[in-house]
C-alpha cells in the first residue's frame, strides 16, 4: 500500500532523513519507534505533503507520490493526526469535525459524525463547545475524530498517547486496535515501545534519520539492542 | 464647557445628537474598512499596507463606471466587489504570497511597496485633481427632528450592516469560511486535513479587498476621490482594528461606530482640522491601557 524508498527530507539545509526504506501492507498496523529527534514526524510531514523531500520515493497504492502536495495526499486517504492534535481552538468540536471532512464534501458528513459520536460518546456532549477548551485527552479524541471524517485508507498517528493518563492511553491502544480491527492501514508513531509493539503487526526504529532495525513486532519485542537502547533492560 | 483649561462651544441637545447621528453613518463606513483590514490580519497576521490604495483604485472605478458608462456608484457595487475580489486575489496568489516566501516582515514590506506603486500609478493616469461623482439624489433625505438625513448616508449604513452580517454569515455557515477561521489560528492543522492554505490566504486577501470596494461604492456619492484618499480613511480603520480587537469582527463593526461618532463630536467641539486629534487620542489610550482592544484575545 505504502512503499517509501531512500527517502531524503530535511529543513533548509539540514537534512534529517538520510535514505529511509519502510512499507505498510494493506490492513497492517506498522510501529514507527525511535528516541526524541530520531525524524519520526519529519518521515510523517514528508508522507503528508507538508515537506517536499529531497531525494528517493514514495508511492501509494501503486502510484508515485514522491513530492505530491498535501492536499492530494488527502485525497489519496493518507491521513495523519499529527503530533500535538494540532486541532482548531477557535472552532467548535463539530466544526473541527465538519473540516476533517473538508475534501470529501457534505454527503457522507452526517455519518461520519455519527461514526466518530460512536467511537467517541463523550466528544458529543461537547459539541458546541470549542475545541481549544477541552481537555489534553478530548483533544486527542477530537484529533482522531477528525482524521476518522476524512475516511483514512491509511491513517498515520503520531505519538497519539503523548501527555495522556495512564488509563487513557490504555484506551487509546485498545482504540487503535478496533481501528485496525475494521480493515483500517495504520501507521503508529510512538515511544510506548512495548505496547506498540504488542499491537504491530511489523515495526521499524528509526535512529538518527536511518532505519537502525526492522522485523515482525513479536521478533523486536525479544531484540536485545532494543531492549537495552529503549526498555532499559 | 470647560476642558483643561480651553473653553469649549456650548450646544443644545439636539445639535450634539445630530452630531453624534452623523457619526453613526460615518463609522458605518469605518467599521467596513476595518472589516477587510482585521480579516486579512486575523488570517495572514499582517498589517496590509495597500489597504488604502485598494479602496482609492476602487473609488477611481466606481467614478470612471459612471463617468464614463453612467452607471450608477450604487449598482457599480456589482461589478467592483467582483473585481475587488478577484483583483485581491490575484495580488495575494500572484505577487505578495510569491515574493514574500511566508514570512511576515517581507510580507508587510510588499503590501507597502504595492501601497507606492498603485498610488503613483494613480497619479500618473488620473492626476492629483479631486473626482466626483454625482448623483441627483445627493441631498434628498429624510427629517428626523434632530437632524436632516440623507439617503445616501442611510444607504452607507444599512449597506455596511448588510455586509458584515452577509460575511459573518459566509463565515460561521460554508466550508470556506470554516477554513479561513482554521488557516488563521492553526495552519498545520489546516494543511492536514487538505486545506489549501495559500487559496484560502488569497480568498481572505480578496474578500477584504471586495470590503474595500463595497465601501467605494458607498462613500462615492458622498466623497471626491484623488490619488491618496485612502490614507486618512485607512490611518481610521486601523485605529478602528485596533480599538476593537485585532481580527475582530464585531470589534470592527463597534470600533467603527465608536470611532465615528467621536470623530463628529470632536469636530464640533475642536472645529473640523482638531476635531481629529479625538482619534489619535483614543488610539493611543488603547494602546496604553488594553492593548487587545475592546473583543481581542490575548495572543
Ligand atoms: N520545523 C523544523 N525546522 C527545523 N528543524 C526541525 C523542525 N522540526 C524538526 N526539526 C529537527 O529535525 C529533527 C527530527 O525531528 P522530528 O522529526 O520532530 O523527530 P521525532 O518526531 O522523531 O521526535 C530534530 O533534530 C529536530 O530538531
Ligand atoms: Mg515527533
Amino acid at each position: 500500500m505504502l512503499e517509501i524508498r531512500a527517502l531524503e527530507a530535511g529543513y533548509g539545509s539540514v537534512r534529517v532523513l538520510h535514505g529511509v526504506d519502510l512499507d505498510v501492507g494493506e490492513g497492517e498496523i506498522v510501529a514507527l519507534l525511535g528516541s526524541n529527534g530520531a525524524g519520526k514526524s519529519t518521515l510523517n510531514n514528508t508522507l503528508s505533503g507538508i515537506i517536499r523531500p529531497l531525494g528517493g520515493a514514495i508511492r501509494f497504492d501503486g502510484r508515485d507520490v514522491t513530492g505530491a502536495t498535501s492536499v492530494k495526499m488527502v485525497d489519496l486517504g493518507v491521513i495523519q493526526v499529527p503530533e500535538g492534535r494540532r486541532i482548531f481552538p477557535n472552532l467548535t468540536v463539530r466544526e473541527n469535525l465538519e473540516l476533517g471532512s473538508y475534501r470529501r464534501g457534505r454527503e457522507g458528513r452526517a455519518a461520519g459524525i455519527e461514526r466518530v459520536v460512536a467511537v467517541f460518546p463523550r466528544l458529543s456532549e461537547r459539541f458546541g463547545q470549542f475545541a481549544g477548551t477541552l481537555s489534553g485527552g478530548e483533544q486527542q479524541m477530537l484529533a482522531i475524530g477528525r482524521g476518522l471524517m476524512a475516511q483514512p485508507k491509511l491513517l498515520i498517528l503520531d505519538e497519539p498517547s503523548l501527555g495522556l493518563s495512564p488509563l487513557l492511553v490504555e484506551e487509546m491502544f485498545s482504540l487503535i486496535r478496533d481501528l485496525h480491527g475494521e480493515g483500517l492501514s495504520i501507521l503508529l508513531v510512538e515511544q510506548n515501545v512495548f505496547q506498540s509493539l504488542e499491537i504491530a503487526d511489523r515495526a521499524y526504529v528509526l535512529e538518527n534519520g536511518l532505519i537502525a532495525l526492522q522485523g515482525p513486532a513479536e521478533e523486536l519485542v525479544e531484540d536485545e539492542g532494543l531492549k537495552k537502547s529503549y526498555l532499559g533492560m | 464647557m470647560e476642558l483643561l483649561g480651553f473653553q469649549l462651544p456650548t450646544y443644545g441637545w439636539s445639535t450634539i445628537l445630530g452630531s453624534a447621528i452623523s457619526g453613526v453613518f460615518l463609522g458605518a463606513i469605518y467599521a467596513l474598512v476595518a472589516l477587510g483590514l482585521t480579516l486579512i490580519y486575523g488570517v495572514l497576521h499582517i498589517i496590509n499596507f495597500a489597504h488604502g490604495a485598494l479602496l482609492m483604485l476602487a473609488m477611481y472605478a466606481v467614478y470612471f463606471l459612471w463617468h464614463l458608462g453612467g452607471v450608477d456608484p450604487y449598482l457599480a457595487m456589482l461589478i467592483v466587489v467582483p473585481g475587488g475580489f478577484v483583483f485581491g486575489y490575484c495580488l495575494q496568489r500572484g505577487v505578495i504570497g510569491k515574493t514574500s516566501h511566508g514570512r511576515d516582515e517581507i510580507i508587510l514590506l510588499v503590501t507597502l511597496g504595492v501601497a507606492i506603486v498603485i498610488e503613483n500609478a494613480a497619479l500618473f493616469l488620473f492626476s492629483a485633481d479631486e473626482r466626483n461623482v454625482q448623483v441627483p439624489y445627493d441631498l434628498d433625505g429624510i427629517d428626523l427632528g434632530v437632524t436632516y438625513v440623507v439617503w445616501t448616508d442611510l444607504a452607507a449604513l444599512a449597506g455596511s450592516l448588510l455586509i458584515t452580517l452577509a460575511l459573518w454569515l459566509f463565515m460561521v455557515r460554508t466550508d470556506t469560511g470554516k477554513a479561513i477561521r482554521a488557516v488563521a489560528k492553526e495552519r498545520q492543522g489546516a494543511r492536514l486535513v487538505g486545506i489549501n492554505v495559500d487559496h484560502i490566504f488569497a480568498i481572505s486577501f480578496g474578500i477584504g479587498t471586495a470590503c474595500v470596494a463595497a465601501a467605494a461604492s458607498l462613500l462615492a456619492p458622498t466623497y471626491a476621490v484623488y490619488p491618496q484618499f485612502g490614507y486618512l480613511f485607512v490611518l481610521i480603520a486601523f485605529t478602528v482594528v485596533v480599538l476593537g480587537g485585532m481580527g475582530s469582527f464585531v470589534g470592527a463593526l463597534v470600533g467603527g461606530f465608536v470611532i465615528g461618532i467621536t470623530e463628529q463630536l470632536g469636530r464640533l467641539y475642536l472645529g473640523e482640522s482638531l476635531g481629529l486629534i479625538t482619534i489619535s487620542a483614543i488610539f493611543i489610550l488603547i494602546l496604553l491601557f488594553r492593548p487587545t482592544g475592546l473583543f481581542g484575545q490575548k495572543a
